[in-house]
C-alpha cells in the first residue's frame, strides 16, 4: 500500500498549505467581529407600552416627524423631492411606512429622543460644538417622555408591512438604499432607475442621481459606495456585523448604526445575495447532480482500469 | 511521389494519406511505459485534463468579456455572472483550475525532483516543464488582470514595478510594458492579448515540447530502474503481458490515468461548486481604484514563495534574490552532480535536502501571505536564506554522493 | 473497430459515461450562445396607443429598426377598402398603420405627406397609402408589419398575437 502513503502524504502537505494560506492567513490579517444578534444591548429596553392612536397624533402633529419624513401608508406626502431634501439634510430623510418592520423598537424609541447617539455618530455631531444632527432630537410635548415615545414606535409598527411582508427590497430600499447604490439590481439612491425611451430622459435621470451624490458625499465626507456585491468582496458575516455596528471595523467612520432588527437585516443580505450572487441556487442544484455524475465517472474509470489491469499482473 | 490505391474503407483512405495505423502505433498502443509507476504518473495527464478545461471555460468566458477598464469588472460579475447561462459555471471552472493547475504543476515538479527524472537524457523534459511553469505563471498573471478589480489593479502595479529593477530606475522599461504611467486601458488590452493568444500559443507549442522530449528517453519509474524497452515490448507483444516490464500508453496506462483523473474530477468539482473563494479572492470583488490601496496586496498563492523571497530583504538585494528563485529550478539537471537517478530515499544528503526544499517553500508561502510583521517577517527571512542556502549547498552534497 | 473491441466491455461503459458527460456539457455549452434576458428583454417594445394624434407620424425603436406608428382620422377610416381594411390594427376603438419604417425595395426609409396621406420613398420613387400598401412600384409589397399583440390600448411589438397570425395567413405580411 506503498500508494495510498504517497497519498497521505501529498494530502498532508497540501492541506498544511491550504491551512496556512487560507484560514490562518486570513485569520492574521483580518478582526474577528463576534455578531450580537442585534440585541442592541446599549439601548434601554423599552418600559412603556405604546397607543398606536396617540402615536399617530404625534407622528402627525405635535412631534413634527411628518415636516421632513413622508409616510406613504398614510397618505403624507414627502415635503420635497429626494434630491432637494438631501441638499438641505445631507441625506433623503426616509419614508416611515415601514420604519417599524425594519428597525428594532428600543432603536427608534433612542432614535427619536437622541438620534445621534442612536446612530453611533456622536463624534461627528457634537452639540457642544454646535454639530446638530440634521435629525432634530424629540424633548416630548408635555406629556411622558417615555410614554409618548412609545406610542410613535407603537404607532409606526402599527403601519408597516407585517415580518412575513417584508421583502428584501424594502428592506434595502428602507434601510441601505438612500445612501448605497446598487447598479446590478439597478437601484440609485434615488430609486429605481426606469427605462427611458430617450437618451434627454436618461442623462436628466443621471444628473439628478449626481446631484443627490454631491450632497452625500458633502455629507458624508465620501460617497457610500455601490453594494452591488458586496456579498462576494465582505461575505456575509462581515456586512452582518456591520451592520450591526460599523465602529467594529471601521472606527470614527460617517456610516451611522442603522439599528435594523435581525428579521430585516436577514432580509437585506437576502437582497445583497440577489444582486451578487444570483446564480446561487442554480449553482447548488447543478452541483449536486454534477458531484453524482463524477462519482459514477470515477466508478466506471475504476473498474475498466481494473478490467485492463487484470492481464498485466 | 507515393503511390495511392483505391481505398477499401474510410480507415483506409485516411491510412494512406495520414499513416494513422503508424501515428497511432507510435504514439499510443506501442509507446511503451514502465509498469513500475505510482498515481503520481498520472499527473501529466491530470494537468492535461485541467488545462482542456481551462480552455474550453475560457472560450465561453472570451464570448461575453470586455476588455475595457469602464466595463471589464461588470462584464466578468454583472453580465457573465449574473446573465448568462453557466457563465457562473465557465468563471469557476476557469478560476478554480487557474488554482488548482498550480498544486498540480508543483505536485508533478516535486515528484520529478524526487524521483530524480531530470537526468540521464531527461533534462529537456525538466527543461521544457520549467518553460511551461514560467509560461503558466505569465498566463495566470494576466489573467488575473482582467476582471479589473482592486487585486488585479495592485498586483498589475506592484508586478510590473518590479521590472524597474531596484536601483537601476528602468521606469522606462515599466511605462513600456504598462502602455501607460499606471495600469490603464492599455495595460488591460495588452495583457488581455498576452492572455487569449499569444501565452496561450506558447503554451500549446510547449507542451508539444514537453510530450516529444519524453517520446525518447521515456517515462522514469518508481525505483529508477533501467529498463531495456525493446525487450520488454517484445515480451508484452509476445503475449507476456503480465511478465513484462513495460505497458502500452494506449489502453494499459490511460485506463490508470483516467482513474486518477477521475477521481481528481471528484475533488475539483467539489471545490469548484462548494469551495471556490481560495481560488477567487473577495478584494478582487471591489472594482479597480487606483486611488486606494487595499489593506493587504498579495499575490495568488502559488507566487507567494518566490514572492517571500523578495520581500525581507532590502529592494536591490530582494530583486537579486527573486530573480535567482525564478531561474534556479531550471538549472536542476546540471546544480545536481550526482549520476544516481533513483528516488531520493536512496540517497542520503540528497533525501534531507528534497524534505526540506520541500519545507521551505511551504514556509515561504505561509509568510508571503502574512503581513510581513514581527515573528511573520523573521520566519520569512531565515526561510529565504535557507532557501538561497539549500541550493548553494545542493552541487556540493551531490558531488559527494555514492553511486547508487 | 477492432481498437474498440480491445478495449474490453468496462472501456466501453467508461466511454459511455464520459459521453454522458460531454452531452450535459454541450448543453451548458448551447445555453452559454443563448441570447441574454436583458437582450431578450430589450426585444420587446411597448407602445401606447393612445398616446398618438391623429395622421402624424411617429417614427418608434424596434430591435434597432424604425417603426412607423399613423393613427387614421375618422375620414380616413371610412375610406379603407377591404384590402387596406387587413392591412389596419385596432386598439381601443382607433385604427392605425404600425410597419416597418423600411421600403421593402431596398430598404430606405420612405417619408410621409400628411397632406396627401401617403408616403414616397426618395430613393426610386415607390409610393404607399396611408396604410402602408404599395401603390407604385417597383416595391415588391406593401411595408412590413411587425409581430405584435394587442394588450387593452397598448401594442407589445414583438410577441405575437392573434390579429398578427391572422396577418400573415392571408399573406398581408411577410
Amino acid at each position: 500500500m506503498k500508494e495510498l502513503l504517497i497519498l497521505v502524504v501529498v494530502t498532508i502537505f497540501t492541506l498544511a498549505t491550504y491551512y496556512l494560506v487560507e484560514p490562518f492567513a486570513h485569520s492574521q490579517m483580518h478582526k474577528h467581529v463576534e455578531s450580537e444578534h442585534f440585541a442592541y444591548n446599549d439601548l434601554p429596553k423599552l418600559t412603556a407600552t405604546g397607543d398606536a392612536t396617540r402615536g399617530a397624533e404625534l407622528v402627525m402633529g405635535g412631534a413634527g416627524c411628518t415636516g421632513c419624513h413622508s409616510i406613504d401608508v398614510a397618505g403624507m406626502p414627502a415635503p420635497m423631492d429626494a434630491v432637494t431634501a438631501a441638499a438641505s439634510y445631507g441625506v433623503n430623510p426616509p419614508d416611515l411606512s415601514n420604519a417599524g418592520a425594519v428597525y428594532d423598537a428600543k432603536f427608534l424609541a433612542e432614535l427619536i429622543k437622541n438620534p445621534a447617539h442612536a446612530l453611533l455618530v456622536e463624534h461627528k455631531f457634537d452639540m457642544d460644538k454646535g454639530q446638530m444632527h440634521p435629525m432634530v432630537a424629540f424633548y416630548g410635548t408635555g406629556g411622558d417622555l417615555d410614554q409618548e415615545v412609545a406610542d410613535m414606535v407603537a404607532y409606526l409598527q402599527s403601519i408597516a408591512v407585517k415580518p412575513e411582508e417584508l421583502t428584501p427590497a424594502i428592506a434595502y430600499e428602507t434601510v441601505c438604499g438612500r445612501c448605497h447604490a446598487n447598479h446590478y439590481a439597478k437601484w440609485t439612491q434615488i430609486g429605481t432607475t426606469p427605462t427611458f425611451k430617450y437618451e434627454k430622459e436618461s442623462l436628466a435621470f443621471q444628473i439628478q442621481v449626481l446631484e443627490y451624490q454631491d450632497s452625500l458625499v458633502k455629507y458624508m465626507g465620501t460617497l457610500p459606495p455601490d453594494l452591488s456585491i458586496y456579498i462576494r468582496s465582505r461575505g456575509e458575516h462581515y456586512i452582518e456585523t456591520f451592520m450591526e455596528n460599523p465602529q467594529n471595523y471601521l472606527k470614527g467612520t460617517a456610516m451611522p448604526r442603522v439599528g435594523v432588527n435581525k428579521h430585516a437585516a436577514e432580509q437585506v443580505i437576502e437582497y445583497l445575495k440577489d444582486s451578487g450572487d444570483a446564480k446561487r441556487h442554480e449553482r447548488e442544484e447543478v452541483g449536486k447532480y454534477v458531484m453524482i455524475f463524477m462519482v459514477i465517472f470515477a466508478i466506471f474509470a475504476i473498474l475498466w482500469k481494473k478490467q485492463v489491469w487484470r492481464d498485466l499482473h | 511521389m507515393a503511390h495511392f490505391t483505391k481505398a477499401t474503407s474510410v480507415h483506409d483512405w485516411l491510412n494512406q494519406r495520414l499513416g494513422i495505423d503508424t501515428v497511432r502505433r507510435v504514439m499510443a498502443t506501442e509507446y511503451w511505459i514502465p509498469k513500475n509507476i505510482n498515481f503520481l504518473w498520472a499527473m501529466g495527464m491530470v494537468l492535461a485534463i485541467t488545462f482542456a478545461l481551462l480552455l474550453v471555460s475560457g472560450i465561453f468566458l472570451l464570448m461575453y468579456y470586455q476588455p475595457n477598464i469602464a466595463t471589464a469588472f461588470d462584464s466578468v460579475n454583472y453580465t457573465i455572472m449574473n446573465e448568462v447561462e453557466f457563465g457562473w459555471l465557465w468563471r469557476h471552472i476557469h478560476g478554480v483550475a487557474a488554482s488548482v493547475v498550480f498544486l498540480i504543476i508543483y505536485i508533478h515538479m516535486f515528484t520529478g525532483i524526487y524521483y530524480g527524472s531530470y537526468k540521464k537524457g531527461r533534462e529537456m523534459i525538466w527543461i521544457s516543464g520549467m518553460l511551461l511553469f514560467v509560461t503558466f505563471s505569465a498566463e495566470a498573471f494576466s489573467g488575473y488582470m482582467l476582471p479589473w478589480g482592486q487585486m488585479s489593479y495592485w498586483a498589475g502595479m506592484v508586478i510590473t514595478n518590479l521590472f524597474a529593477g531596484g536601483s537601476l530606475h528602468a521606469d522606462g522599461l515599466v511605462e513600456w510594458i504598462r502602455g501607460d504611467y499606471v495600469p490603464a486601458q492599455a495595460f488591460l488590452t495588452r495583457f488581455f492579448m498576452l492572455h487569449v493568444l499569444l501565452l496561450p500559443l506558447a503554451i500549446l507549442g510547449l507542451i508539444g515540447l514537453h510530450f516529444g522530449a519524453l517520446r525518447i528517453p521515456h517515462v522514469n519509474n518508481q525505483d529508477g530502474e533501467e529498463i531495456d524497452f525493446e525487450v520488454e515490448a517484445a515480451k508484452y507483444k509476445a503475449g507476456d503481458k503480465a511478465g513484462s516490464k513495460v505497458i502500452a500508453f494506449v489502453n494499459d496506462f490511460l485506463s490508470k490515468d483516467m482513474m486518477v483523473v477521475a477521481i481528481y474530477l471528484i475533488f475539483f468539482f467539489y471545490l469548484v461548486f462548494y469551495h471556490f473563494n481560495f481560488a477567487m479572492d473577495p478584494v478582487n470583488f471591489d472594482p479597480a481604484d487606483g486611488l486606494k490601496t487595499p489593506a493587504h496586496i498579495y499575490p495568488e498563492w502559488y507566487f507567494l514563495w518566490s514572492y517571500e523571497i523578495l520581500r525581507p530583504f532590502s529592494t536591490d538585494v530582494g530583486l537579486i534574490a527573486f530573480a535567482f528563485a525564478q531561474v534556479i529550478f531550471v538549472l536542476l539537471p546540471f546544480l545536481d552532480r550526482s549520476p544516481n537517478a533513483v528516488p531520493a530515499s536512496r540517497r542520503g544528503l540528497f533525501q534531507v535536502w528534497f524534505w526540506l526544499m520541500l519545507v521551505d517553500m511551504i514556509v515561504l508561502t505561509a509568510m508571503g501571505k502574512l503581513p510581513p510583521e514581527g515573528v511573520f517577517s523573521t520566519i520569512g527571512l531565515y526561510a529565504a536564506l535557507t532557501f538561497i542556502a539549500l541550493w548553494i549547498a545542493l552541487p556540493i552534497i551531490t558531488m559527494f554522493e555514492k553511486k547508487a | 473497430m477492432k481498437n474498440s473491441s480491445r478495449r474490453g466491455f468496462m472501456g466501453k461503459a467508461f466511454g459511455a459515461v464520459a459521453g454522458v458527460g460531454a452531452v450535459a456539457a454541450l448543453y451548458a455549452m448551447k445555453k452559454t450562445w443563448d441570447p441574454l434576458p436583458s437582450v431578450k428583454a430589450a426585444g420587446f417594445t411597448t407602445l401606447d396607443m393612445s398616446a398618438y394624434k391623429e395622421n402624424e407620424l411617429v417614427t418608434e425603436k424596434w430591435r434597432g429598426k424604425p417603426i412607423f406608428v399613423l393613427k387614421y382620422t375618422p375620414e380616413m377610416m371610412s375610406q379603407l377598402t377591404e384590402k387596406q381594411k387587413g392591412r389596419t390594427i385596432s386598439v381601443g376603438g382607433s385604427d392605425y398603420m404600425v410597419t416597418l419604417g423600411l421600403c421593402t425595395h431596398l430598404g430606405c426609409i420612405p417619408s410621409y405627406n400628411a397632406d396627401e396621406k401617403g408616403f414616397l420613398c426618395a430613393c426610386h420613387g415607390g409610393t404607399y397609402d396611408f396604410t402602408g400598401d404599395v401603390t407604385k412600384l417597383p416595391p415588391p409589397r406593401g411595408l412590413d408589419i411587425p409581430p405584435f399583440k394587442i394588450e387593452g390600448n397598448t401594442l407589445v411589438l414583438g410577441e405575437v398575437g392573434p390579429e398578427y397570425s391572422q396577418m400573415k395567413e392571408t399573406g398581408i405580411t411577410l
